[in-house]
């Protein structure tokens, strides 16, 4: 297969923001995950647990609360005081309406998701009618003396339990009134602590509350009487979220030293009907803050300041060993970061409110496998690139020749020009841009960098021609009859006559770049794309989907090709079909036509056509290359996937010609280096 | 899809057998063992599964076998023909053939037959039948004539047709074939010419059968490498007359035409069979499984060094001659469909999805408890459950155990127990182990005479107790000091309380040695590392050098000094072990089991002077013996780690200082113990600095390795 110089890049200084809440819902299996800058994921479970859609971030807009409501509509609230629901088919935010209680800090729809409750930092708990096209105000129950940092619905919607500080108040959600209040043990370990904060409340059908506390307690009331029927102290330090299953026989609670509890509801003898919460099981997933926990019927889900999102099944309601019944721990954001410029090697990445762009350093030393070069020339950190505004950067690209860049905002579009003199950079904003032409989802150059297509909201396709100090000839592609998916992932033909486009779930289009008009549309395919390309001179669209399937479809003759029936009847190896993170890049190598590259987190992978493909008596991955054989047993063993796992975690991997690689690693120690420290927890006595 | 395992040679040196191969592979009694007669002098029993012989029986030089040896099913015994009339009965046991019983009988015989179920059946070569047990009555009898002159029996096979034996032999008289099918329930002799296929001069190689609703199916293997089938009516319209049997083809070409020898058939299943033979004129001889239904061949496996010809499938073997090794080849064949005869069918084993494996289900109790099961977990032992359902429909064992350890006497509670812990353990299966024994405790503080010893030891031994399912019966076995039940107990509970386990321990140290000569100790964790015989002398024993100690070393203080006026007394107290070996056996119980040492201490205090220091003798011995070997483990099955030795010594000290330190007795032991601390802490020091001079390398490593944002590297893609 070759050698390849190979540029390991770790100065991409990412860091995924922290977890705030997750919301999951048991209908369309699909998880809500809010981070702390704002940002909001979908992942949908059924999927592979690929993040299927993301709302940007907003620095103003801290997100403490998020929740489902009927007709899987999603809804999140936070510091500014504002409850905000999200556009899922569009992906942008359909309106926000202020609640007019200060900050919010708690938020639960009603069990038939009609209602939506809302505590806020004044002590008030306000009631919202869900309407079909907005919210609208319609009761403030009795006002408490602190902020509301927890509520929960009892199941028949009657009553409501809303956690405050140092007590917990139950309220008649019909008449909004308190009727029942029930204080919380200051005490911790003996030691009276300042305050109280009940973090997480839930409400269950029998009317018991259970709330977790700052103090490290699991406590579990009667919500009739107001008494403390059990009191668990599970931590030193905050237990801070609880979710209850639905079918309320277990409820797991996160705490701020990383640990998340299992408490299941078991019979105390064998022949008596009465139950009690045991304690069963602790998991230690985490090195941090627990912020938020979700029980779905078959899994637990906890997330927190350490950034990851950890799905752990449980293993009694697995009914077979598959490889949904393995742990999932998800960090790094599906899509890409990171552009390229191959000719003149070029990199820019992406961050939250910022663009880097840094050049490849050379090196003419050569050296075999396993070897670093001495660089002759290190890599330069030549622009950053501040976006103006509070809101996050959804995507950004860099053209192929290195002389534009263009990046959006939710509300903004940049394009720059650059110019290049020896070792001098000067940047030009382009100014005027289109009205249309306010954010974008997804930006692409084409290859000779003279149009740059965008995708914006409602399906929207454009393609502007570029010229020197400006551009021309804005022009829209036909879009769907009827449809308002919005475009997530282009990918053009380096002969730029054809343009792949792919929505969330709709499948993905071909257009005609010259005519504007649909081409042609790839077979429907129940697993959402991760990532596209067109190869060069035969014009194969390569389409990756969640479920680690690959296609190569033939825009030319609009079917698939041979080698993607083939595949498809062999099938793929079931290695590969078990990893467990989406492919995110594809791209071909410059002078061989049958080779194709692609990339996920853990391995990236070059794909040589003409040989054997693998089946799953063969060795899929061979870490250690193959010695003293000869080279017929060599050329007898070699499959079709070349693998490596050298570099990870993996966030960019592309060929910058045809001896030349780069992959943009992640270290996760680098990222924890940058995280607030743990909550330091003894390990030996004394 | 059939599969052929690696087979494996069940002879190790090669049978002393002509060219023909074995006379006959016969089951026996026992399931995996077989009786493999040599066509010698030899009758050899082998278990397949660990593939060694495990009897071996030969007739006296000058005589020959001529008739392979079965198993007597009914009575277990072993039955060869020597000499074609010379019948010999054996059983395992019976080491010489020459000594047993033997029976002369009037005509010769052809074979024997026994299976499951029924008598053995002796058939004479002369076509005559005859049971085994008429026959040994009168030996001598007259045998008649069946077939004619010049037939002979070719093969022949015994088998159950609805309950009932039916023997079917085939003869063979100038190249015509006659079937003879004889049932035993009705007396009737059936016989058959064998029409042959459209060639007039193939001669039929190999048969087997199988058994239908209707029809036995008789195959055929023929010399034109062809598999007939022959379907034989089970109830023929007219017995009496001599009907024609028509053969169908079934294959064709299974083995190469001009093959003359080593070509046999065996049917596996309905659709599978199993052929040997070279399916090619040059080829080498080969095992192949074809399927009829389809009539696609499934899988084969090569026999280089030839064959016999002589096949035997019984349960999931094959057994043919390989070479001149007698080899077994595993085989495994599913129920055939279209998918699977062409070889598409998907394996059933998805490398995606296994069986889920053991773990801890906090629901599985209350669900049983209630009587409802959520539907996830009954599909998945639906199987199993209906076995259950079909067990407690009758009566729930549980509570009519229950009922009668209150009423019924030891014996019967004996025997009904053991009924109930032989059945299929449910869910809840140790909560009513716990009930049973709550019961048993019960009634013996309502009748002291009442005292189910071996009823409690059973109980205890199904593994699944603890402290808190049963309260009550360690004080009842403290009570009664009964040493047997409570070295168990600690040995099996996980939660006993530390207030329990110090009674143990004074009940433990306490105990005569008389008393103890005469119970039932398990003596597992001590057989290893102690002399049960305990005689004064002892060896000069110096070389405990290891972990940087030695007990004769005089590197300590002034108090050493005393030790040297006697070093014989040293050496004797650090080998000898203070207690004996039964006593020391319940120690080890005692350390092994769980405790906190907060809840633990004050009971230690209780314990008298001269318990705890004979006990702290018996830790420090234990402790010598652990530093006698490199690392620092004591030999045998389950010993006390070194860890629990040293955590019990601490705790013995920390409970008891004030008082070892005033016992002259003990002075010595604290010296040493003293010596033994301070070389410890030297070595554990230096190790210490040991460490952290690695770490840092270590860290310096690392650096080098991550600390660069940023460098071109080679990577060659294979």
């Amino acid at each position: 297969m070759g050698e390849f110089n190979v540029h390991r890049v770790r100065f991409f200084n990412y860091v995924p923001s922290g977890i705030r809440c997750v919301a999951y819902n048991n209908q369309s299996n699909r998880l809500a995950v809010s981070r702390t800058d704002g940002t909001v994921e979908i992942y949908n479970l059924s999927a592979n647990y690929f993040q299927e859609k993301f709302f940007p971030g907003h620095e103003s807009r801290a997100t403490e609360a998020l929740c489902w409501a009927k007709g899987q509509r999603l809804f999140s609230a936070g510091l500014n005081g504002e409850i905000i629901e999200y556009d899922l088919q569009a992906l942008t935010i359909k309106y926000a309406v202020d609640a007019f209680g200060g900050p919010i800090w708690s938020m639960a729809a009603s069990p038939n998701g009609s209602q939506l409750l809302v505590g806020c930092e004044d002590g008030s708990v306000k009631l919202f009618q869900i309407t079909p096209d907005k919210i609208q105000f319609e009761r403030n129950f009795d006002r408490q003396k602190s902020r509301i940092l927890s509520l929960s619905w009892h199941p028949a919607g009657t009553h409501v339990a809303a956690g405050s500080i140092d007590y917990i108040s139950v309220f008649d959600s019909k008449s909004g009134s308190a009727i029942g209040k029930m204080l919380v043990d200051r005490q911790y370990m003996g030691v009276s602590k300042r305050k109280c904060i009940i973090w997480g409340v839930a409400f269950l059908s029998d009317g018991t509350v259970i709330s977790v506390d700052s103090a490290g307690k699991v406590q579990i009331w009667d919500s009739a009487t107001g008494t403390l029927v059990k009191n668990h102290l599970v931590s030193n330090a905050d237990v801070q979220s609880i979710a209850v299953s639905p079918q309320e026989d277990s409820f797991v609670v996160g705490t701020a030293e990383g640990t998340v509890f299992h408490f299941q509801l078991v019979s105390v003898t064998s022949s008596s009907s009465e139950k009690q919460w045991v304690r069963t099981k602790p998991f230690q997933h985490h090195t941090h803050d627990v912020r938020a926990v979700a029980h779905s019927p078959t899994a637990l889900i906890s997330g927190g300041t350490d950034t990851h999102l950890v799905i752990r099944p449980l293993m009694e309601k697995v009914e077979v060993k598959n490889y949904d019944a393995a742990l999932r721990k998800i960090t790094f954001p599906h899509r890409r970061l990171v552009s390229c410029a191959k000719k003149k090697q070029l990199l820019l990445f992406q961050f939250a409110h910022h663009l880097e762009l840094w050049r490849l350093g050379s090196t003419v030393a050569t050296g075999k496998n396993g070897d670093t070069l001495p660089l002759s020339k290190n890599a330069d950190h030549l622009l950053h690139l501040k976006t103006k505004g509070p809101e996050n950067i959804i995507c950004s690209c860099i053209s192929p020749c290195g002389g534009w860049i263009a990046c959006s905002t939710a509300s903004r579009f940049f394009l720059y020009r650059l110019n290049y003199e020896h070792d001098n950079i000067s940047l030009q904003r382009v100014s005027k841009m289109p009205v249309f032409l306010r954010s974008a989802l997804q930006i692409l150059f084409s290859e000779d960098s003279t149009k740059l297509f965008v995708a914006s909201n409602q399906g929207s396709l454009r393609v502007i021609r570029l010229q020197e100090g400006g551009f021309t000839h804005p022009r829209a592609f036909q879009p769907q009859s009827g449809t308002v998916q919005s475009m997530c992932l282009l990918a053009v033909s380096p002969d730029g006559n054809w343009l792949a486009a792919s929505g969330s779930s709709a499948g993905v289009h071909v257009y005609n770049v010259k005519q504007l008009k649909l081409h042609c549309t790839v077979p429907a395919y129940n697993f959402p794309v991760t990532a596209l390309a067109i190869a060069p001179n035969t014009n194969n669209l390569v389409i990756a989907h969640s479920d680690q399937q690959v296609f190569e479809y033939s825009i030319p003759d609009k079917q698939y090709t041979e080698w993607s029936r083939t595949v498809q009847k062999q099938g793929f190896h079931h290695l590969w079909l078990q990893r467990d993170t989406p492919i995110t890049h594809i791209s071909f190598h410059p002078k061989r036509p049958m080779h194709i590259l692609l990339h996920d987190t853990y391995m990236f992978c070059l794909i040589d056509k003409s040989l054997p493909l693998p089946n799953d008596k063969t060795l899929l991955y061979n870490p250690l290359p193959p010695t003293n054989e000869s080279d017929v047993i060599r050329r007898r063993t070699a499959h079709a996937f070349k693998i490596s796992k050298k570099y990870k975690p993996l966030l960019f991997v592309d060929l910058l010609d045809e001896k030349t690689l780069v992959a943009v690693e992640r270290p996760l120690d680098d990222i924890v280096a940058q995280l607030p420290p743990p909550i330091k927890k003894k390990k030996f006595g004394t | 899809m059939a599969d052929l395992e690696e087979g494996f040679a069940l002879t190790a040196v090669p049978l002393g057998s002509g060219p023909d191969g074995p006379l006959g592979v016969e089951q026996s009694g026992k399931t995996d063992q077989f009786l493999v007669t040599d066509s010698g002098r030899t009758v050899i029993l082998y278990k397949v599964s660990d593939q060694k012989p495990l009897g071996s029986w030969s007739v006296k030089q000058g005589q020959i076998i001529t008739c392979p040896a079965v198993c007597n099913f009914q009575t277990g015994e072993y039955i060869v023909v020597h000499d074609n009339k010379v019948l010999r009965i054996w059983n395992n046991e019976d080491v010489n053939l020459d000594k047993v019983f033997k029976a002369t009988l009037s005509a010769e015989v052809y074979r024997i037959h026994s299976i499951q179920g029924t008598e053995p059946l002796v058939l004479f070569k002369e076509g005559a039948v005859r049971g085994l047990e008429a026959l040994l009555a009168e030996p001598q009898q007259k045998i008649e004539t069946v077939i004619s002159d010049e037939e002979v029996i070719k093969w022949t096979k015994f088998f159950m047709v609805f309950r009932h034996p039916v023997l079917i032999f085939i003869t063979e008289k100038h190249g015509n074939y006659f079937v003879y099918v004889q049932k035993f329930n009705s007396r009737i002799l059936s016989k058959y010419t064998l029409l042959l296929g459209q060639e007039e001069k193939c001669v039929i190689q190999s048969f087997s059968t199988s058994v239908g609703r209707k029809f036995i199916s008789l195959m055929s293997l023929s010399s034109d490498g062809c598999v007939y089938e022959t379907l034989i009516p089970i109830h023929p319209s007219e017995p009496e007359k001599n009907q024609r049997l028509v053969q169908s083809q079934l294959l064709k070409s299974v083995v190469s035409g001009s093959a003359r020898n080593g070509v046999a058939l065996a049917i596996l299943d309905q659709d599978h069979i199993a052929v040997l033979g070279a399916p090619l004129p040059a080829s080498k001889e080969c095992l192949s499984v074809w399927n009829t239904k389809f009539q696609t061949l499934q899988t084969s496996k090569e026999l280089p060094q030839g064959t016999s010809g002589q096949l035997w499938y019984y349960g999931e073997n094959l057994f043919m001659l390989h070479g001149k090794f007698l080899t077994v080849v595993p085989f495994k064949c599913e129920v055939s469909s279209l998918a699977g005869a062409l070889g598409k069918l998907k394996h059933s084993q998805d490398p995606g999805i296994h069986a889920t494996p053991h773990f801890v289900n906090w629901e599985t109790s209350q669900g049983c408890g209630l009587g409802s099961q959520n539907s996830e977990q009954s599909k998945r032992i639906l199987r199993r459950r209906k076995v259950e359902v079909s067990v407690q429909s009758e009566v729930p064992a549980s509570t009519q155990l229950l009922a009668t350890i209150q009423k019924d006497s030891e014996k019967h509670i004996e025997v009904e127990l053991r009924k109930f812990l032989a059945t299929k353990r449910t869910p809840d299966f140790h909560t009513i182990i716990g009930d049973v024994i709550i019961g048993l405790l019960g009634r013996c503080k309502a009748e002291p005479s009442f005292y189910p010893r071996n009823c409690l030891m059973q109980l205890v031994q199904t593994h699944v107790l603890s402290y808190s399912l049963c309260p009550g019966l360690m004080e009842f076995a403290l009570e009664k000091t009964d040493v047997q039940i409570l070295q168990l107990c600690l040995q099996q509970f996980p939660d006993i309380p530390e207030s329990v386990t110090c009674a143990c321990l004074k009940v433990f140290l306490s105990i005569g040695d008389d008393t103890l000569q005469d119970t039932d100790i398990n003596m597992e964790s001590v057989s290893d590392y102690m002399d049960p015989v305990q005689d004064g002398e002892m060896e000069e024993q110096t070389a405990f050098l290891q972990n940087g100690f030695s007990p004769e070393e005089d590197n300590c203080d002034s108090c050493a000094q005393k030790l040297k006026e006697k070093p014989q007394a040293t050496a004797d107290e650090s080998t000898s072990c203070p207690v004996t070996p039964k006593r020391a056996a319940l120690l080890n119980a005692v350390l092994h089991s769980a405790y906190s040492e907060t809840f633990l201490l004050p009971h230690l205090k209780d314990i008298p002077a001269q318990h705890s220091t004979l006990f702290l003798q018996y830790l420090y011995f234990l402790y010598l013996k652990c530093s006698e070997n490199a690392t620092m483990t004591l030999p045998g099955t389950h010993p006390p780690t070194l860890s629990q030795i040293m955590d019990w010594i601490c705790l013995l000290l920390d409970a008891n200082f004030t008082v070892v330190v005033m016992i002259p007795e003990a002075k010595r032991l604290l010296l040493s113990l003293y010596k033994f601390v301070k070389s410890q802490i030297s070595i554990c020091s230096e190790l210490n600095k040991i460490e952290v001079s690695f770490r840092e390398l270590q860290k310096l490593n690392q650096e080098k390795n991550n600390r660069e944002l940023y460098s071109i590297e080679v990577l060659e893609l294979f």
